[in-house]
């Protein structure tokens, strides 16, 4: 295998008249953890995809262990040792993982037959080296996303990566999931192979960097020890200094204008996805729902806008029963939601960032006159938002697809923020955004509470839930495990999202001896 | 902002980015109808790929199949073949004769297909409105792939829903007794109607059961094809001919000449102009249309927006039915004054080439027609004048759709970029 230098001399890449990349100068050193660190739209991705083969470089260099190479494609890139992981898998969904990593790497045995045993083979080899735990026979589909993102890594593995980029992993990762994957990356580095990582999360930086450095506009400004203070990276990437911590005023609920009542939503086989679910978030009040993913939190959101079916009981808001509403009834009863993936479900990526922004209101008589659009006032809105949520963007009319992630996640809660609401859901509100961003989203959607709208947060992050909420409900496999105090500590919602319901855990860490008793009645919640 | 390189497969994967692990054997499944949490349209992003490639792409596509016709058209004339006999001796003679050949072909076709001063009338000189003639059905059956395909759909049908739309208008036209424009404004509207049912069954079968709109049109065309053979024997057949024709129109029922007896053109065309104006607002500045092109592009996104996207594929392919139904109504009152069999000859199919090459926009779509008017018009010319089989004309179009249903090939012949903008998302 050996190890491998990689060196950008002046790397500059223009899009029309946007210049993404600014003479970037960046060296990554052997057997190191480089992580890049900067904005929604520094030019981080387009750096990256630039190194793999994916953007032809206006300007500038590549060196490959002193040598220059030019890439016309990702093979190239991979043939020089180069291996990526997207944020979105490239994965076929039905075939095996055995299947998938031989994919355009087909080793074939005599007659052109696919030798499958052999890719089977590296990928126990793989998989026991660096304690992957993944099977060459299973289905994509049936994989945690975790699973999946080991499996893109095996990929660039067997085709002998050396060094390894990873865009914003973590994004889509569990907090566990995330652990794991800091430890296989340890363990990458000890084999010898230098990693490129990218994340918003400082934390994570911090833990995993052996260096960092800091784009901004398209520029480097600036390395950064590990050691560093979030504060520091956080003011170095942004340029200015970012409060990582939300002042917000103590909440003062009014009438529980939204009600969840008995909820049970099922699927297509009939299993419960959430389970007999109770609560009620009140006006001018942020409940957080937490709980690992998968634990239905996505079911009960899109259930409030009206996309499930085999949904029982009841949800209220102010008065008026949403179940079996049709999503756009559900909208103009004054819902605000930014759904999980933007990607899949809260954005059109050829469709215009003007037109994105009215994706679900271009109906309304501001945007239209009878059946014929009103492309003034899409305009006029559009240049308003982008102002107002800091979108980098050179224009409103590009599609929203040429967007850095964070930069397309802004464009979707500004259009939910938009509008005057009776209720404000988001799943993940700030997947992909920088830190400054994060600042100013949180502020947003805590005015948002203020005005008396009552707010429904889901994420995934413990930091956002604790940040946010004035209540937090847990939920583990569809069912409620209590609604605690938005100041509850970790180790209680860590229990409760392990199956104890909220007097459990509360037992639980008053003692041990309290403990052992509710454990091993298993009282049902 | 194309910038990809050309070929790449992950950067093309890459650029199905919304869905997440988009599947490189995919192409199957534009995700069924009504179901949450389907998967969007990923399946056709190679469809997507090929139908909203740049137009530059559609331009060399017909510049490379026009050069290999030519060759075709040089190996397959004797003048060619003898010089080559001497190549040696007189190497100069070969591309002369090749040149001559090639340009006395394409000369004709040109000639026949626009003005042609050396025509003896003066009739014969403007086969430009014979171009005009033969494009009018093909701008209207080429709109109903076109708006189709902008909702996700991918419409074979339009040959069935043309055989609908023609039967209907003709039973209007011979069978019913009206004044002279009220007939004429009936015959459109049945014609309309009858494509917009045959479309409207696609459409309601893709919304309600998630059966794929290619086999369900292609079903829906064999039996419309079967349909009109039965009404052809009995209820719609001419009493007086032994052949399965139906009666002619009245006159009161068929389109105007628009410019007298000696041309064929008739008002049906104004009507195709139209339609492509009304597609083109439809598309472009309508609600219906942003609702339409949002389902086609993300369904699930446009699920969540509020927009019901089983409701868009029926109300798509009523009005995509109802233009291939129009095409019909060109046929029967325009050119043909009477219905018969062969009424949607290769028109159903040639739809879907304008399309393609028309990028499936409304206008790319009314000049692709053009263009394929042209070659048919210029083609019988070339045949006459040039002493060049028309088959030649048919080599052209199939490689047309060849090139164009390979746009890596064409990328790759002219070293073009991709047409997909975005590496990796996010
Ligand atoms: N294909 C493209 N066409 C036009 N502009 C693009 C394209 N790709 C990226 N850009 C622009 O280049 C800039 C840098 O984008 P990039 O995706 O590299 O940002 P990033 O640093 O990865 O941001 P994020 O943290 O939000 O992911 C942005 O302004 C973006 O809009
Ligand atoms: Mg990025």
């Amino acid at each position: 295998m050996g190890t491998l230098k990689l060196e950008l001399k002046g790397i500059t890449k223009r899009f029309g008249s946007l210049i993404a990349n600014d003479a970037i100068d960046l060296v990554v050193q052997s057997g190191e953890i480089h992580s890049l660190l900067g904005e929604n739209g520094a030019g981080k991705s387009t750096l990256m995809n630039v190194l793999y083969g994916l953007y032809e470089p206006s300007a500038g260099q590549i060196l490959v262990d002193d040598r220059p190479v030019t890439f016309n494609g990702p093979s190239d890139a991979m043939a020089a040792g180069i291996g990526m992981v997207h944020q979105h898998f490239m994965l076929v969904p039905v075939f095996t993982v055995a299947e998938n990593v031989a994919l355009g790497n087909e080793a074939t045995g005599t007659g052109g037959i696919l030798d499958l045993e052999q890719t089977r083979r590296k990928i126990r080899d793989i998989s026991a080296k660096y304690g992957f735990d993944v099977d060459p026979d299973a289905v994509i589909e049936d994989l945690p996303v975790g699973v999946q993102q080991r499996v893109e890594i095996i990929k660039a593995l067997v085709r002998d990566a050396r060094i390894l980029i990873l865009d914003e992993p973590t994004a889509v990762l569990t907090p566990q999931e995330t652990d794991e994957l800091i430890d296989i990356m340890g363990q990458l580095k000890a084999a010898g192979t230098s990693i490129v990582f990218i994340s918003h999360k400082l934390r994570e930086v911090k833990a995993v960097s052996d260096r960092i450095t800091v784009i901004r506009r398209g520029k480097v400004v600036g390395t950064a020890e590990p050691s560093a203070s979030t504060t520091e990276l956080a003011s170095l990437m942004v340029g200015r200094s970012v409060s990582l911590t939300l002042d917000k005023a103590p909440a003062r609920p009014g009438e529980e204008t939204f009600q969840i009542r008995n909820l049970t939503v099922m699927n297509d086989a009939g299993q419960a996805l959430v389970d007999n679910v109770t609560f009620s978030v009140a006006k001018g009040e942020i409940v957080a729902v937490a709980g690992v993913q998968g634990n239905g939190q996505t079911e009960l959101t899109e259930t409030v806008l009206g996309l499930r079916k085999h949904v029982h009981g009841s949800i209220l808001l102010d008065g008026k029963e949403l179940v079996g509403r049709s999503v756009r009834q559900v909208l103009d009863s004054g819902v605000g939601f930014v759904p999980e993936d933007r990607t899949t479900d809260g954005l059109v990526g050829s469709y215009t960032i003007a037109e994105n922004l009215v994706l679900d209101l271009y109906g309304k008589k501001d945007f239209s006159r009878g059946f014929t659009l009103n492309r003034a006032a899409i305009a006029k809105h559009a240049a308003a938002k982008i102002d107002e949520f800091d979108v980098r963007t050179g224009s409103a009319e590009a599609p929203v697809a040429t967007l850095s992630g964070g930069n397309q996640q802004k464009v979707v809660l500004a259009r939910e923020l938009s509008r005057p609401l009776k209720l404000f859901i988001a799943s993940q509100p700030t997947r992909g955004v920088d830190v400054g961003s994060i600042e100013f989203l949180h502020k947003r959607i805590v005015a948002e509470r203020d005005q008396g709208t009552p707010v429904l947060i889901v994420s995934t992050e413990l930091d956002e839930v604790l940040e946010l909420a004035d209540r937090i409900a847990v939920l583990y496999a569809g069912r409620l495990m209590g609604v605690v105090p938005g100041d509850s500590s970790r180790d209680l919602l860590g229990l409760m999202m392990a199956g104890l319901n909220a007097e459990e855990a509360q037992a639980h860490l008053a003692g041990p001896d309290s403990a052992r008793a509710t454990t091993t009645e298993g009282e049902p919640a | 902002m194309s910038d990809n390189r050309a070929a790449p497969e992950a950067a093309e994967a890459a650029s199905a980015a919304p869905a997440a692990s988009a599947g490189e054997a995919d192409l199957t499944g534009t995700g069924t109808a009504a179901s949450p949490g389907a998967a969007p349209g990923q399946g056709n992003r190679i469809l997507r790929e090929i139908m909203s490639g740049n137009a530059l792409v559609s331009v060399l596509a017909v510049v490379v199949a026009l050069v290999i016709g030519g060759l075709l058209i040089a190996v397959t004339d004797e003048r060619v073949g003898a010089a080559a006999g001497y190549f040696f001796a007189r190497p100069g003679d070969l591309f002369g004769a090749l040149w001559a050949s090639v340009s006395e072909a394409y000369g004709a076709l040109v000639r026949g297909a626009t003005y042609d001063p050396t025509a003896r009338t003066w009739l014969g000189q403007l086969g430009i409105f014979e171009t005009l003639t033969i494009a009018t059905p093909l701008i209207l059956a080429g709109l109903a792939v076109t708006i189709a395909f902008r909702a996700g759909l991918f419409n074979i049908g339009a040959q069935g829903q043309i055989i609908l739309g023609a039967s209907f208008s003709a039973a209007v036209g011979f069978g019913w007794n009206l004044p002279p424009v009220l007939h004429l404004l009936a015959v459109i509207l049945a014609g309309a109607v009858g494509g917009a049912i045959w479309g409207g069954i696609a459409g309601v079968l893709k919304a309600r059961t998630g059966a794929h709109e290619v086999i369900v049109t292609i079903m829906l065309n064999y039996i419309a094809i079967n349909l009109i053979g039965y009404l052809l024997k009995s209820p719609l057949k001419d009493p007086n001919s032994s052949n399965p024709v139906s009666p002619a129109l009245h006159d009161s029922a068929v389109f105007p000449l628009l410019l007298g007896p000696n041309f064929r053109l008739h008002a049906g065309f104004l009507l195709a102009v139209l339609a492509v104006i009304a597609v083109a607002w439809l598309l472009n500045r309508s609600t219906l249309g942003f609702e339409l092109r949002a389902i086609g592009a993300n369904p699930s996104a446009a699920r969540t927006a509020g927009m019901v996207v089983s409701r868009g594929y029926i109300i798509v392919m009523l009005i995509a039915g109802a233009l291939s139904g129009l095409a019909g109504v060109a046929q029967v009152a325009g050119t043909e004054k009477s219905l018969d069999a062969e009424v949607a000859g290769s028109i159903g199919f040639d739809a879907i080439t304008v399309a393609l090459l028309g990028r499936s926009t409304p206008w790319g779509t009314f000049f692709a027609a053009l263009l394929f008017g042209a070659f048919k018009a210029g083609g019988t010319s070339m045949a006459v004048n040039a002493n060049v089989s028309i088959d030649i004309v048919l080599v052209v179009q199939s490689l047309i759709v060849l090139f164009i249903a390979a746009p890596p090939l064409i990328r790759a012949i002219f070293r073009l970029k991709s047409a997909s903008s975005r590496g990796a998302a996010a």
